[in-house]
């Protein structure tokens, strides 16, 4: 996955939209490679459970690293219909490839309204620049 | 906050070589260059650099140097012979900590002797402060703050005296571990003490800060990794050092940080002697404990300690352990909850995650000597 084809939260999670069998949109969700750069070592993600709803801003999840531990912000409003379970095990997939392998949850979207919050990869850039400097 | 912060001479190096910088103790310091686990296991295994230059080097000279020294730290100073460092701590009247410290005692060149007092750069104009009017009467002792003047760094881990020795013209294998001297180092007047704050064998260069970057360089080309602010802590901790402004404060007195050792009480007056007479007598009061943990989830400073649901202390450092591979933390307990093995938990965030409490450290080298 490329990130220029992703949206972005202001909280650096990532989201890739796609259609799904039955009509509706299933949201991707992981962390951008910047955030995951200023985590480094790693020692624990906590994924969200299959089945919970969620509204866009609530924290779903937290990922832990030597230094510093952080929330993991659903960037959608949905419902949780997948979780990448070998995630927490294989911390290292997280930094290896942030937008494939280090995917974390898939969302199905109730509602489509909280995808306007949501930046493009040059607007999310912008905003790394301005945080990291 | 307008203030800027105070650089140390390596600060444009840290800055040019992927150092990320952060604020600490009113210093921008490299929190860490690439990766904490990488520096910290670099650490073990070999040899890293830490700038420690923030740290404040307070100088005494003068005939009453000695006696002066021993007046305001809990170690006996008058015994120390030139050459000996030591772990000591500077007291308020009423038993708090105000500051852990090194004391150095130093041969000059010219057969006579002088002081140095190592001290936390968070506390470097505390002490200053307290030191400043007990100086004023003391006619035959002359102070000098020499931190700006002065560079420090720290070479730390099992190849440290191979990258040392070459640049230094004393033979480091007849220093002792916690002994000191001058020398040259890479042909510029400096002190080398064996001495450091990661469990590893190693050494601090004191050195004129103009020649700090050369030898920096001369030591990375060797093969020493740089390190930051994330490994030192990390390191420390495993070694089970208290750190001032965690394990230590003005609100916890030596006998509860366990550090009984850095405190001399018979036959002597300093400041906080009188107190600590009464305090070492105290029971009840919380005490520093390790404690070792299963989950992966990190205790941080503040979280509550727990024994069947009920509060019974809390962590001042926790973190992840590279060489254990768990998370490990210090914290204060109640007495009664203090032996090593007995099993209590942690509250994170909202989660009571087991824990154990050991005896500290949580890590010791095999090899080399004892602090004296």
């Amino acid at each position: 996955m490329k990130p220029e084809n992703l949206l972005f939260a202001k909280t650096h999670e990532w989201v890739y939209i796609e259609p799904d069998a039955s009509g509706g949109k299933v949201a991707t969700v992981g962390i951008s490679a910047f955030a995951l750069e200023a985590l480094t070592d790693l020692v624990y993600i906590e994924l969200p459970k299959l089945g919970r709803t969620l509204k866009a801003g609530e924290s779903f999840g937290e990922i832990e690293s030597v230094k510093a531990v952080s929330d993991l912000y659903s960037p959608v409003d949905g419902t949780v219909v997948a979780v990448h379970d070998a995630l927490p095990n294989q911390l290292e997939a997280l930094p290896a490839d942030p937008y494939g392998n280090g995917w974390i949850a898939k969302i199905k979207l109730a509602d489509e309204s909280a995808l306007g919050e949501l930046m493009n990869y040059a607007a999310y850039q912008k905003q790394c620049a301005e945080e990291g400097h | 906050m307008a203030t800027a912060l105070a650089q140390t001479p390596l600060f444009d190096w840290h800055a040019s070589h992927g150092g990320r910088m952060v604020d600490f103790a009113g210093w921008s310091m490299p929190v860490q260059y690439t990766s904490i686990v990488a520096e910290h296991t670099a650490t073990r295994t070999a040899a890293t650099l830490f700038d420690i230059s923030h740290m404040g080097r307070l100088r005494f000279d003068g005939p009453g140097a000695a006696g002066f020294l021993d007046s305001v730290v809990t170690r006996r100073v008058t015994d120390q012979q030139p050459g000996q460092v030591r772990y000591s701590l500077v007291t308020r009247d009423d038993g708090g900590i105000l500051d852990d410290v090194l004391v150095y005692h130093l041969a000059d060149a010219g057969g006579g002797s002088y002081w140095l007092m190592v001290v936390n750069a968070s506390n470097r104009t505390k002490i200053v402060e307290f030191l400043e009017p007990r100086l004023a009467l003391a006619s035959d002792v002359l102070f000098t703050d020499a931190t700006f003047d002065w560079a420090m760094i720290a070479v730390q881990g099992p190849h440290a005296s191979a990258l040392v020795q070459p640049l230094v013209e004393r033979s480091l294998d007849t220093m002792k571990y916690y002994h000191a001297a001058e020398t040259r180092i890479a042909g510029h007047g400096g002190i080398v003490s064996r001495t450091g704050y990661t469990g590893e064998d190693g050494y601090e260069l004191i050195l004129g800060a103009r020649a700090i970057e050369g030898v920096w360089q001369t030591l990375i080309a060797a093969g020493a990794t740089p390190a930051g602010l994330g490994a030192r802590d990390t390191l420390r901790l495993e070694a089970g050092m208290p750190l001032y402004g965690h394990e230590l404060s003005e609100a916890i007195d030596p006998f509860q940080a366990g550090l009984d050792f850095a405190v001399n009480l018979p036959d002597r007056a300093f400041s906080g002697s009188a107190a600590l007479q009464t305090l070492k007598q105290r029971t009840g009061v919380p005490c520093r404990v390790g404690l070792t943990m299963t989950s992966k989830r990190v205790p941080r400073e503040g979280f509550h300690i727990l024994s069947s649901d009920k509060v019974v202390g809390s962590v001042t450092s926790g973190t992840f352990s590279p060489t254990l591979e768990c998370p490990i933390a210090m914290g204060y307990v109640q007495p009664e909850f203090a032996q090593p093995d007995t099993e209590l938990a942690i509250d994170i965030r909202g989660r009571a995650e087991p824990a154990r409490v050991v005896t500290l450290p949580f890590y010791r080298r095999t090899t080399k000597g004892s602090r004296t």
